[in-house]
């Protein structure tokens, strides 16, 4: 089965031609069938695959297609790798994604037909560069995928073209993402000069022996790439922009798959990372410093897609501490985990905004909880996933994160402990502004409200469950579990092992923890972010933060504007009144004689030919006389 | 002397040259279009059977040599190898498809135009050709003259000035170029102009280090290379379209392909010794290019520095004289004749339909011609180099190519790709996306015929970048040659 995985991304692709060429003929529900039936296509290979993989035996297989790049030195196959890891991520890919293609059948029903299938064929493109980047056996495959799914998430942020804050959204997200796609390429370069190929097993072959200088700096390079793809500091800037983009779009680009691109990658390295500590701190401080950054910017956000994408940054940066202090495979497993209450979150806040009408804004909402039942009981269940709930997805996954934290350097545990809390609060609050208290918007909207089809509450449903039960494969020993996500991994990612004879009293603590924890939060939160006092503007410190750091602003002020000034000046004194002024002063002396000079601007063009036939001869009466001499 | 037609280079300098000169006797704008596009499609099929007949087999079928001028040993000597071939598919098939996106445009004296288009054609196929040094300059020179007067006869309304400079321009590289030719043919190449009699020659060390500025400036300025680019942005923008695309599809080509063809074989010390500049110069007038396109409110003179920012790359890549950079230069000056004559293609589009290429005038096309916008947006991807589009595939290489002689000159180099992506993008934006006004309101889709035309660039430029594997073959013989002569000096 596993020799048929080309088919995988294969079927998304056809679904883009398809709907991409026939969006002017296509019915919307043919569009709609075509779009979700390819993936779900897709997924159930996919499991087929999964399934065969999972068999004992098993060992990783390269697929070669073509002879992609080859040249004398180096050779670069179109080929994919079907191992435990990559197999995993073809399963989140292509289930969360054929649950977000159903829910946009119904969410982006208003659109007229040729949008609605440019919608879906952007969707099936991304599916299929997303299956690349985690297919490829070598990292220019991945780099296709990588490049790729930038160009959609770039084409469907700015699928409502008209708007220009949009478009300027999407340019930057693809700017953004360039800047750290040039790290990545120059680490290729470097691999390729270093090792003499890209595929996976020769670099990771190779890596033992090369110098841990060079591995650096090629993980470093490689991280810089992740920043971009997976909005950690200093690049992360684009993503909450990004938000411009359809509601499904979020969830599965920018929560679910996309953004978690660079996990993947590094995970998929850990060979190279491990044989690099100082880069491994690199990770390390860079994603808690995100998760804590976007973390305190998430508490005074008003708009709840906002929240949302902060959220993302903040989550993405755990799953970058994980994989910085060694534990891949529980960085691998909260992209998992989050996968299913990001998306879930994403996918319940675009049923509020589809009930309300096109309203983001939580402080005009309020009180939702009775009106839109099964929305709200998903969205609960996605609160207390990300927050931490225990026993749900995201307390187990959060929990290892933070243990492994705990075991690499008690500073980080800390300050990853203090994210999980501002996790927890800005989450309530979110739940709170939004679906309790009363109604604060117009009476239209109120009459207006309504709870979403089942396209829509299905999707919710089933991630809702994953959201609960998605964890318990990786659940702790102390708690009776077992961990069976590691034990899958392991023969393609390294699994961390510790020996700490008191870790099943660690765990009784962090559920101690939480619980009294959560408890407080939830209390104080209700208290403090109160839902009717708010009065619209913030002060003080909360400004700042409601302002993000102010950093687009120091962005543009550093980087944008001098960029553009330093344009405009070549352009006017360099290029204009600098090199082109000597160069027309040069013509004119050329043309000494006033008379040629009428003679050839005055379009005799003839007369250039005649000085050319001229000199021509002059040099071969030269060339007879030295000859003669 | 010239009677035989029993091998591809005579046919393919033959059949453009004379259905040129009877162009000029022809007497209705129709019939010149019409014959001229046959005369087009005619040559890309005899580039085509050249492809067909290649290998060892098919020498004879690939290669001539006349005596031409006796006294002074020069013969008319052309060959068919693989960067020959795949610079002369590049012409043939960059006439016709700009013959077909242009059919709709109107010229006074018509069958003049299409006359001296032929001509260039055939000087063109001359100079990918030529393996004789004073044939290589007598086609160089038929190149161009027909396109002055293409420039200044048809070009826009500061037409004069542009071709002025650009004349000026090229005559100082024209001449530089012969004094070198003429050096070498009395002093090292046993006065013969044979193209294996220059490599065999080897100039002394000192006299290269001028011989090689000669025959560097010359080419510099064809290419063009920062600071010898000025007179670009102006022919570009004043040339007649279909003029345009010549020159930057194919006519730019000629720069980069004579610096592979001669200037790295005959001075290979003296490359050594100025590599650093020459890449220094390149990858400074990159970065410049891109920031200059970066604020151009032209479409045309937009293309045209993101031109001159993509040649920058391709004259470093070059000068880094390694495999990778090689055939990345090879590949990149079809793939970027391909894309920049699809950039023009549409910039013509919304010209004819809109009368203006003012970026600050249009916008939201997006809403009113999809089908424009869609490809645009595929050639602008493939403008930025995109993987899977042709693009990528040279990019990769010459950056490749870059890091290995250097990985600074890399580092700086590779800013120009994200620059690329933020004119680019911007570009995209602010005439296709946005909500549009009253001018672009009245945009009329392209018709079918446009729409074939920019159909069959695209698919060129999805199978070159997704399956590269037949360029690269293509050129690797002569990749190899050109290398084994550098490093062995």
């Amino acid at each position: 089965m596993s020799k048929l995985v080309y088919l995988v991304p294969l079927f998304p692709l056809i679904g883009f031609l398809i709907n991409g060429l026939g969006r002017k003929t296509l019915s919307k529900s043919l569009v709609g069938m075509i779009g979700s039936g390819t993936v779900l296509a897709s997924f159930i290979l996919s499991l087929l695959i999964f399934f065969e993989v999972k068999a004992p035996g098993f060992t990783a297989q390269t697929i070669s297609l073509f002879e992609f790049i080859k040249t004398k030195t180096f050779d670069i196959p179109f080929a994919f790798q079907v191992d435990q890891l990559s197999v995993l991520f073809l399963l989140i890919i292509t289930g969360v994604g054929f649950l977000i293609h159903v829910y946009s059948i119904s969410y982006m029903h208003d659109e007229e037909a040729p949008h609605f299938a440019r919608y879906f064929a952007y969707l099936n493109l991304f599916v299929f560069s997303m299956l690349l980047l985690v297919l490829g056996s070598n990292y220019v495959i991945m780099f296709i995928g990588w490049e790729g799914v930038g160009l959609c998430s770039y084409l469907l942020i700015g699928y409502w073209f008209k708007n220009n804050d949009y478009n300027n959204a999407a340019k930057k997200a693809f700017v953004m993402n360039r800047i750290g796609d040039l790290g990545f390429l120059l680490a290729v370069f470097w691999m390729i000069n270093q090792f003499g190929s890209v595929t996976f097993s020769d670099v990771f072959a190779k890596a033992p022996t090369t110098s841990t200088a060079v591995l650096t700096g090629i993980t470093l390079l490689l991280f810089v790439g992740a920043t971009g793809k997976s909005a950690q500091i200093p690049l992360y800037t684009w993503l909450p922009d990004a938000m411009a983009g359809p509601t499904p779009v979020s969830a599965l680009i920018h929560a679910a798959t996309m953004v978690t691109g660079g996990v993947y990658m590094i995970a998929r390295s850990h060979v190279l990372y491990s044989l690099a500590p100082v880069s491994m701190e690199v990770v390390a401080i860079v994603g808690l410093a995100t998760a804590l950054l976007a973390a305190t910017i998430a508490l005074y956000q008003n708009d709840i897609k906002k929240v949302l994408a902060y959220s993302t940054v903040s989550q993405l940066g755990f799953m970058f501490l994980a994989l910085g202090v060694g534990a891949f495979t529980s960085g691998v497993f909260h992209v998992m985990t989050h996968a299913f209450f990001k998306a879930l979150l994403f996918l319940g806040a675009g049923s509020v905004i589809h009930a309300m009408g096109g309203e983001q804004d939580i402080t005009k909402m309020g009180g939702l909880s009775k009106k839109i039942r099964i929305t709200f009981l998903t969205f609960l269940i996605g609160v207390l996933a990300i927050s931490g709930f225990p026993f749900s997805s995201g307390f187990i996954s959060k929990d290892e994160i933070l243990l492994a934290a705990y075991h690499h350097n008690k500073l980080y545990f800390w300050l990853g402990t203090i994210g999980a809390i501002m996790t927890a609060v800005y989450m309530f609050r979110l739940l709170f502004l939004t679906f309790f208290g009363s109604f604060r918007g117009t009476h239209e909207q109120e009459h207006h409200l309504h709870e979403s089809p089942p396209a829509m509450t299905m999707p919710l449903i089933v991630l809702a469950v994953l959201s609960v039960v998605g964890g318990l494969v990786q659940l702790p020993h102390a708690f009776g579990g077992h961990a069976y996500f590691n034990e899958f991994l392991a023969p393609a990612v390294k699994v961390e092992e510790h020996t700490d004879p008191n870790l099943a009293l660690k765990e009784y603590y962090i559920l101690g923890g939480t619980i009294v924890g959560l408890l407080i939060i939830y209390l104080a939160t209700r208290k403090f972010f109160a839902v009717d006092k708010f009065n619209g503007e913030y002060s003080g410190f909360k400004k700042i933060l409601a302002n993000k750091w102010y950093v687009d602003e120091i962005y543009d002020a550093i980087i944008n504007k001098p960029l553009r000034a330093l344009s405009v000046f070549l352009n006017i004194v360099v290029e204009r009144s600098g090199i082109d002024r000597i160069v027309n002063g040069v013509g004119r002396l050329v043309n000494y004689s006033g008379r040629q000079l009428r003679l050839l601007q005055s379009g005799q063009v003839g007369a250039y030919i005649l000085l050319m036939v001229v000199a021509t001869l002059v040099f071969f009466i030269i060339q007879l006389f030295w000859k003669s001499v | 002397m010239f009677a035989a037609f029993d091998n591809f280079p005579a046919l393919l300098i033959w059949l453009p040259l004379v259905t040129g000169i009877i162009c000029f006797f022809l007497k209705t704008e129709a019939a010149a279009k019409k014959w001229s596009l046959l005369s087009s499609v005619l040559t890309l099929g005899v580039v085509g059977a050249s492809l067909y007949f290649s290998g060892e087999k098919y020498s004879l079928l690939n290669q001539v040599s006349y005596i031409w001028l006796k006294g002074i040993n020069s013969s008319f000597a052309l060959i068919l190898d693989g960067m020959s071939k795949m610079l002369c598919l590049l012409t043939a098939l960059a006439f016709p498809v700009i013959f077909t996106a242009t059919w709709k445009h109107q010229y006074k004296r018509a069958n003049v135009f299409y006359g001296l288009m032929l001509l260039s054609q055939c000087g063109l196929l001359g100079v990918f050709m030529a393996a004789d040094a004073l044939v290589f300059y007598f086609f160089w020179e038929l190149a161009l003259i027909p396109v002055y007067f293409l420039a200044s006869q048809w070009g826009g309304e500061r037409r004069i000035q542009a071709t002025f400079k650009f004349f000026i321009y090229t005559f100082i590289g024209s001449l530089l170029m012969l004094v070198g030719i003429l050096y070498l043919y009395l002093n090292a190449s046993g006065e013969s102009f044979s193209l294996a009699s220059f490599y065999n020659s080897r100039a002394n060390p000192a006299d290269q280090k001028w011989l090689f500025w000669l025959f560097f400036i010359a080419f510099a300025i064809k290419m063009p290379i920062f600071p010898f680019h000025t007179w670009q942005p102006d022919a570009y923008e004043q040339s007649p379209t279909a003029v345009t695309m010549v020159l930057s599809g194919v006519m730019v080509k000629m720069g980069v392909y004579a610096v592979i063809r001669w200037l790295l074989p005959l001075f290979p010390e003296a490359v050594h010794k100025f590599d650093n500049i020459v890449i220094g110069l390149s990858v400074v007038g990159m970065i410049y290019a891109s920031c200059i396109a970066m604020v151009q409110d032209d479409l045309k003179r937009l293309v045209a520095y993101s031109s001159i920012a993509h040649i920058g790359l391709m004259c470093a890549a070059i000068f880094a004289n390694n495999q990778s950079g090689m055939q990345g230069v090879m590949i990149q000056m079809f793939n970027h004749g391909i894309n920049i004559i699809g950039l023009w293609i549409i910039v013509e589009l919304i010209e004819r339909k809109l009368g203006t290429r003012k970026i600050s005038e249009l916008g939201g096309i997006a809403n009113f011609a999809p089908a424009l916008s869609i490809l645009l947006v595929i050639v602008a991807l493939a403008n930025l180099a995109l993987p899977l589009t042709n693009a990528f595939i040279g990019e990769f290489l010459m950056f490749n190519g870059l890091y290995q002689f250097n990985v600074w000159y890399a580092v700086v180099a590779g800013l120009s790709i994200i620059l690329a992506a933020v004119y680019t993008l911007n570009m995209v934006k602010n005439v296709f996306y946005g909500s549009g006004n009253s001018l672009t309101a009245g945009i009329r889709d392209i018709s079918l015929n446009e729409k074939i035309i920019l159909s069959v660039i695209v698919v060129l430029i999805f199978a070159a970048g997704v399956f590269p594997k037949p360029f690269l073959d293509l050129t690797q013989d002569t990749t190899n040659m050109i290398l084994n002569r550098i490093i062995d000096k």
